[in-house]
């Protein structure tokens, strides 16, 4: 219990330091020293718990709950303050906000909430995203040093606010303890919404047009699906025959009974996913420092919306509200994998790709089978890894080569030997074999073709695209021409420290995937569903000699290259300049320009998107017709 | 043991029997040309004289990705017969052709480039139909291990009728034959430009050459799959579709990548996709 409250309570003691202590040698330090305390305690949590059954922790303070509720009263009054002089579109955002306020104020003045046993708890699965919040979060925070000191530098016309940039930070990181162990709804729901106040602060931060809009529209569909979240504990207090607020007595309940306000909940969870029809927030947060979007794509946000469905899994099993819900992740994995196809900007394309690999984790979340919540396990560790690692990659090389498209990053091999190498391992972990994302997909298909093939069968067709656009970017940086040549312009060590931090555990998890699966992913699945599903030992063996393949070839390479000779590459024409120009046609001479298919005709993405979000919205409206049925 | 062995038969037998079909495709070819065509060992002789030349690259990533796309087509080839995992043997796969991809990428010459992207392409269009066809094979033989599928005892391709034609549809991508031969496609007058492969030569392109041969007897292994209740038949099967190929290899002109990607997609989904869903009612 001590380790929670030092999770959920400390990160707010940097928070505070760095709004009010100057920039510079000293923010520094706490952010290394908060950071690295918070990864040591969560090791520690995890190295206590992990492996045994669910552990519970009741506390009994009546003032706290009375804090809590204040504390929702106090953000909604805050966003209410927020909503001044918003757009004529943009109004139903106060009415969102006013509705929850009155049915949670209701709640707290009924009388009637049941007396919650436990407030908080620890399980497997709460200890992996407190893993992923502990360590790939505050990485990223250290990242931050370094990627916004050069932000300002870049955006000299902004004035520098990042101090209440960090602050908002480690709050993040506090909600997002709170949001995983949180076993009181009502507490739980407060993080919730804490998370969403954060992101929107964090999405503004950059205070053009452009970002406040996106800050609102994240705003707003977050708050839609708080509104879901409210309405389920509306429905637990006054309506279910079991009344009850807590987590486990829920999911204990069973379908005949919690299955309405599972699916509510997990309303909440699609929106905070960014799931169909609700992708746009997260495509719109790329407005805001690269920090945020690691923050938002990886460990944090996004995350706490797939955590909450997936602990709803053993009420969907076997539910149509829940084979639906799954289509709803289906649809959006293979719908945004299409349409990353057609994007330039790296940012874009890794947002649409955490779309649809969270849409991924939905679908196994839905059909909750204990195979596919093993499967989801692993994409949940993995994707927060890789996505984490490529996002700030990202970042560094936008300011590095001034631009974030992929066309730009030709020969990043040769001109940032680091971030290529950095960026082509964040890659390979997201679809390659034998990297953890694409272990994961395989162990997608086999839970989904059990459970329902039409769920496999756009799995299958899914992944055929994302093949096609993570190639080509890696095409992209390996293309080396003569014109590329090493830039001199060095990475911050900061930067530098998350970067090599992130991509060796991306790399080791090759490895060390089996050990992942057996002490914490297995145990999960046992105790939730009696049963679970343990990796034959030939495949571990497999992707061994896969990894140690991809290991020792460059090796051996280096050790025993022959003596080549070097030619400059067919152009259409004379080469003039090595592989640079040619002759072409007519005499003249031509520069080689080689880009990437973007198959915009076919793959365009605003007509994509149209069809999108109404298969999207059609899907959740049947997963609640079923709900109800 | 028993692994060691089938390892160096493969490693062996694939490079052996693939030479031999390579040849063996030249002279039916020139047959259905009115040629006589070259030796049954031709492609030997090419391969051997490929290796004796000098080693011209442009860089060093290139000879760096073609030796990982042949290991890594050899590896899979390994995996598939020895009996594993028939999903981990189409992602193996794709690791391999990825390699080759970036190969071509990393010289960047326009034509090279050219041939990668619609590399990719055509991957893009293959891919769903060799995953719903072990998709298929799983849910008829509960299994998605190749020895297994292999020795059940039923004729799969009587379960999978639907799935069989969109792989054959593909093979024809993966065999690199007209009509989709796109990523291979030549610059006019000038076999040596020829797509992805533009700018390797001798030993690198040698590689390339072997490990085709090699894939080429995993895919046939895949056709065989779906016969393996008699071996006979099923053999007999597996050079017939081959001969197939080759006929329809002769009798279309190229077509678009437009083409090939939708036309991939649509039939594996008109064909497979229907065969795996009513096999899925059926047969619980």
């Amino acid at each position: 219990m001590q380790q929670i409250s030092f999770l959920l309570l400390f990160p707010l003691i940097p928070a505070i330091l760095l709004t009010v202590l100057p920039k510079g040698l000293l923010r520094t330090i706490i952010v290394w020293f908060s950071s690295l305390s918070l990864i040591f305690v969560s090791i520690g949590l995890a190295t206590n718990y992990m492996g045994s059954e669910a552990s519970f922790f009741s506390i009994d303070s009546p003032i706290l709950d009375k804090l809590f509720f204040a504390g929702e009263i106090i953000l909604s009054l805050y966003f209410l303050w927020r909503c001044v002089g918003i757009k004529k579109k943009e109004m139903y955002i106060p009415i969102l906000i006013a509705v929850q306020a009155i049915v949670m104020i209701i709640l707290e003045l009924s009388g009637k909430l049941p007396k919650v046993e436990n407030a908080f708890y620890v399980d497997n699965l709460s200890l992996i995203m407190v893993l992923i919040i502990g360590i790939i979060g505050t990485l990223i925070c250290v990242y931050s040093l370094g990627y916004m000191k050069e932000y300002h530098e870049h955006h000299s016309e902004m004035t520098d606010r990042s101090k209440s940039f960090f602050f908002i930070f480690f709050i993040f990181l506090s909600a997002m303890y709170g949001v995983v162990l949180c076993n009181n709804l009502i507490w739980l729901y407060f993080f919730w919404e804490v998370t969403t106040l954060c992101s929107f602060i964090m999405i503004g931060y950059p205070k053009t047009e452009e970002a406040t809009r996106n800050a609102y529209r994240a705003l707003g569909m977050n708050l839609i699906g708080g509104l879901g979240f409210t309405f389920a504990l509306f429905y637990m207090v006054f309506i279910s025959k079991q009344p009850t607020i807590e987590l486990d007595k829920l999911i204990h309940a069973g379908p005949a009974l919690a299955l309405i306000p599972a699916c509510l909940i997990c309303f909440a969870g699609l929106a905070k996913s960014a799931q169909l029809p609700f992708s746009s927030w997260l495509l719109g947060a790329m407005v805001a420092p690269t920090p945020v979007s690691a923050l938002l794509h990886s460990s944090t946000m996004v995350k706490a919306g797939v955590f909450i469905i997936i602990k709803m899994a053993p009420i969907l099993q076997h539910t149509t509200a829940g084979l639906l819900l799954a289509s709803v992740g289906g649809v959006t994995f293979l719908m945004t994998s299409l349409i990353a196809v057609s994007q330039s900007n790296a940012k874009r394309v890794l947002a649409y790709s955490t779309i649809a690999n969270l849409g991924l984790i939905v679908t196994c979340a839905g059909v909750g089978t204990y195979e596919a919540i093993w499967a989801a396990l692993l994409l949940v560790i993995f994707h927060a890894l890789a996505k984490g690692l490529l996002f700030i990659a990202v970042g560094t090389t936008e300011h590095k080569i001034g631009s974030r498209d992929i066309e730009d990053m030709e020969g990043l091999i040769v001109t940032k030997p680091l971030l290529g190498i950095v960026i082509l391992i964040g890659i390979a972990g997201m679809f390659l074999a034998p990297f953890g994302m694409l272990i994961s997909k395989w162990a997608c298909l086999k839970a989904l073709i059990d459970a329902s093939p039409v769920l496999a069968v756009l799995l299958a067709y899914g992944s055929a695209p994302t093949l096609f656009f993570w190639s080509k970017w890696m095409g992209k940086i390996l293309s080396v021409s003569s014109k590329t040549k090493e830039l001199d312009s060095r990475i911050d060590a900061n930067e530098a420290t998350a970067l090599i931090s992130l991509a060796i555990p991306t790399v080791l998890t090759c490895l060390l995937f089996p050990l992942i699966a057996a002490k914490a992913i297995e145990p999960y699945c046992m105790h939730i569903f009696g049963q679970t599903v343990s990796l034959s030992r030939g495949n571990g063996i497999i992707m061994a000699i896969m990894f140690g393949l991809m290991v020792f070839i460059p090796l051996g390479f280096l050790l025993f290259s022959k003596k080549r000779n070097y030619v400059s590459s067919y152009l259409a024409g004379a080469n003039v300049t090595g592989s640079l120009t040619f002759k072409g046609s007519m005499g003249l001479i031509r520069e080689v320009k080689n880009s990437n298919y973007y198959l915009t005709p076919f793959l365009g993405e605003a007509k994509l998107t149209k069809v999108s979000l109404f298969l999207g919205g059609a899907l959740i409206l049947g997963m609640f017709v079923a709900g109800i049925l | 043991m028993k692994i060691a062995v089938l390892f160096f038969a493969y490693l062996v037998g694939g490079l052996f029997l693939g030479g031999l079909l390579a040849g063996f495709d030249r002279i039916v070819t020139a047959r259905m040309q009115s040629r006589k065509g070259p030796p049954l060992l031709q492609p030997f002789y090419d391969v051997l004289k490929l290796l004796g030349k000098r080693n011209i690259v442009v860089n060093n990533y290139q000879t760096f990705c073609v030796a990982c796309f042949l290991v890594f087509i050899i590896l899979t080839g390994v995996l598939f017969f020895v009996g594993g995992d028939l999903l981990l043997t189409i992602f193996a796969l794709t690791v391999a052709s990825i390699f080759l991809v970036l190969g071509a990428y990393s010289v960047n010459s326009p034509y090279s480039t050219i041939g990668a992207e619609r590399e990719l392409l055509q991957m893009m269009a293959y891919e769903p139909a060799l995953l719903i066809a072990a998709l298929g094979m799983y849910w008829v033989t509960k299994s998605f291990h190749v020895n297994v599928i292999a020795s059940y005892s039923h004729p799969l391709i009587m379960y999978l009728p639907g799935i069989f034609v969109s792989v054959l549809f593909i093979l024809t991508i993966k065999f690199r034959k007209s009509p989709f031969d796109l990523s291979t496609s030549h610059h006019g007058h000038q076999e040596l430009v020829k797509g992805l492969t533009t700018e390797f030569s001798g030993p690198s392109l040698a590689m390339i050459e072997v490990a085709h041969w090699y894939e080429n007897i995993l895919l046939l292994g895949f056709v065989y799959l779906f016969f393996a209740f008699n071996p006979i038949i099923a053999i007999v099967a597996t050079i017939a579709t081959y001969v197939l190929e080759i006929l329809i290899d002769n009798t279309f002109a190229r077509l678009t990548w437009q083409f090939t990607v939708a036309s991939s997609w649509i039939v594996t989904g008109a064909t497979a996709v229907t065969n795996l869903l009513i096999l899925t009612f059926f047969l619980k």
